[in-house]
């Protein structure tokens, strides 16, 4: 079958624009992968003239390791507390009618957005403030995860909607408590569904910018994301001996987490009916 | 063991329906018993009262000598096996079968025990590391028997039993579930809509119908002795025939012809009846194609013939448009078109009251009957 000139003109069309936007994602990812290394780092990509010397400065830098440690703290609490609470909340709405529930949902979806976003800085800094929590890594996680929750509570519903209510009914025939069908079915049932939200939450948190720019103004409580935008030298502009380094150092804990659950659990959104 | 007594039992859902309402039932230590009825008729409602899923508006369910009304599902000594089996798909055959005895903390080595000692009667014996994902349809099926059994409860509630298995299977499993229940002697309510399965497995049925019992009996009885229209209708493979009529000089006319009445029922000249035959109990009159008016067998042409395997189902066409099946050996199958007189077997003609759609009786009235008639 013969195709004219029109046909490969949409086709050389089509791989132009795939590798435009293939560039798009590479490059920085490109980037970070050899200005670490390179004595100059610059904007621009080159190959690397292998150096370690970026990374003992980025290890002598006051502040760079600490801040990674701050944002797992500030994380792991984080995620932990998104976690643990929509997965209780989800299960309770999946099961429980009450009426507007769905009405419900959506408010919250859509409120979360609004509070924990730009709009409510100022009342969350000055609530933040009187309680005293300013600084704090369990108040911001905290803050954190309220934004967090409806989205994951949205979420994870739907993996609980999808557990066939018989398989709870069958373990209270054979006389399970409400707390032995959690942990004994429901739980494990939707561990899919939870791994998730451990992963979307973690990144979510992890990528936090400006609930800990607005609530830890300590250099020293500061996590990675925020420490990211004050990696400058003494003349204002960006130090580029630190940040390829810091940069590759902060996102390497997603990376990882990705990796273990995708491993342990897999992404296949099978709403833990095929089990895992 | 025991047995399951249930008494003006009502169950309400939230929304107002009386799903279950104001039933009597008494089920037999060791009995087989079906709950049957087309969708929506309340028998799942009635099962999952008897298993506390469901709360019971009024009324009280007794199993054994005990009061269960009010108990949690795990206190009534019930096992309940899931139309969809309910297995859980994060643990093995043998978690799973032994997943009653864990919720008691029983130890480790008991529960695989039990496990073994239960498989090994049902043939689970090889799967028993296997996940519920891996089985077919039936193994799982005999899986979830197995953690029913495994309990050691008063009485086993099954939901659907053979539903979720292919026709073929189905039989098998049947034949199957059939031996386990006598061997093992538990007092077994089951559930169904396929009248096929509740007349070959029970003991006794109970035919439902709007939350209530329309006939209770041997399947002997509900099969030859409907006591109503939707019962009639409702039992058999093929469905009966049911067909309006007018008593006339103490004869039953009906689609043209007229048939002796079933003996000793008091018949009222020019009341409308509906003659209910079932085509089984029909027989084509050899020689007979000829006779016309007032013969005592139904004339007709062969409309339709359907294969049955080793029976033909006919359906003639009357005259006045009424259609009628019969059975006939395969050897026997008529031409489409054929003219034909059919007449019921002798006492296998039974009458229903044109407007209540009740059976007409000479016996002094069953059980079933007499408490049908004091519901309507």
């Amino acid at each position: 079958m013969t195709r004219g000139p029109a046909w490969m003109l949409r086709r050389i069309a089509f791989y132009v624009l795939i590798a435009v936007l293939l560039a798009f994602f590479a490059i920085p990812m490109l980037w970070l992968a050899s200005a670490p290394f390179d004595t100059k780092p610059g904007l621009g990509i080159r190959w690397p003239d292998w150096t370690t010397g970026n990374i003992t400065a980025t290890f002598r830098h006051p502040y760079a390791l600490t801040s990674l440690v701050n944002s797992l703290v500030l994380c792991l609490i984080a995620t932990a507390v998104t976690t643990a609470f929509a997965t209780l909340a989800a299960y309770a709405l999946s099961r429980v009618r009450i009426p507007g529930r769905d009405l419900l949902l959506y408010l919250l979806l859509l409120l979360s957005s609004v509070v924990t976003g730009t709009a409510a800085m100022v009342p969350i800094f000055v609530m933040m403030f009187q309680l005293g929590l300013i600084n704090s890594q369990f108040g911001t996680a905290l803050v954190i995860s309220g934004g967090m929750l409806p989205a994951a509570i949205f979420i994870l519903k739907d993996f609980m909607d999808a557990v066939p209510r018989s398989y709870e009914e069958s373990a209270r025939v054979f006389g399970a408590s409400s707390r032995q069908v959690l942990a004994h079915v429901v739980l494990p049932v939707s561990r899919p569904g939870i791994a998730t939200i451990l992963v979307w939450a973690f990144v979510n948190a992890w990528g936090n910018f400006l609930l800990p720019f607005l609530l830890l103004r300590d250099v020293s409580q500061q996590p990675a994301a925020v420490l990211l935008r004050t990696l400058q030298d003494e003349g204002g502009s960006a130090n580029l001996t630190v940040i390829p380094v810091f940069s590759l150092l902060y996102s390497i804990p997603v990376v990882v987490l990705y990796l273990v659950v995708n491993k342990r659990y897999g992404f296949r959104f099978h709403g833990g009916i095929k089990g895992g | 063991m025991a047995g399951i007594e249930i008494a003006e039992l009502s169950t309400v859902y939230p929304n107002g329906v009386r799903a279950v309402d104001g039933l009597d039932l008494t089920v037999a230590d060791g009995e087989f018993f079906a709950l049957l009825g087309p969708s929506g008729c309340g028998k799942t409602t009635l099962l999952r009262t008897m298993a506390g899923l469901e709360q019971a508006s009024e009324g009280a369910v007794r199993i054994g000598d005990r009061d269960v009304t009010r108990l949690d599902p795990g206190a009534r000594r019930v096992a309940m096996v899931f139309q969809d089996y309910a297995l859980f798909p994060h643990m093995t055959v043998a978690e799973n079968i032994a997943y009653p005895l864990r919720v008691r903390r029983m130890s480790k080595v008991s529960q695989r025990d039990a496990a073994e000692r239960t498989s090994a009667g049902l043939s689970l014996g090889a799967l028993l590391d296997r996940r519920p994902g891996q089985l077919s349809g039936g193994q799982q099926q005999r899986v979830a028997l197995a953690r029913a059994i495994a309990v050691e409860a008063d009485v086993l509630l099954l939901d659907e039993p053979l539903s979720n298995l292919d026709a073929r299977l189905r039989l098998e499993a049947r034949t199957f579930l059939k031996k386990l229940q006598r061997d093992l002697g538990l007092t077994t309510v089951f559930v169904t809509h396929d009248q096929a399965e509740a007349l070959a497995l029970a003991d006794r049925i109970a035919v439902m119908e709007s939350g209530s019992i329309r006939q209770l009996g041997s399947p002997k009885e509900v099969f030859q002795r409907p006591v109503d229209t939707f019962v009639a209708n409702f039992i058999g493979s093929t469905p009966m025939n049911l067909l309006d009529g007018l008593i006339a000089d103490g004869m039953v006319e009906v689609a043209g012809a007229r048939l002796a009445p079933p003996e000793g029922l008091d018949l009222v000249e020019g009341t409308p009846v509906v003659a209910g035959i079932r085509p089984e109990y029909l027989r084509v009159v050899p020689g007979a194609q000829e006779v016309t008016e007032g013969v005592a067998g139904i004339l007709g042409a062969v409309a339709i013939v359907e294969n049955l395997g080793v029976t033909s189902l006919v359906t003639i066409e009357c005259a006045d448009g009424t259609l009628v099946g019969l059975t006939v050996p395969e050897q026997h199958e008529p031409a489409v078109g054929t003219r034909l007189c059919v007449v019921p077997e002798a006492g296998r003609l039974l009458l229903y009251g044109g407007e209540d759609g009740l059976l007409l009786s000479a016996r002094p009235s069953d059980h079933s009957a007499e408490f049908d008639r004091s519901r309507a």
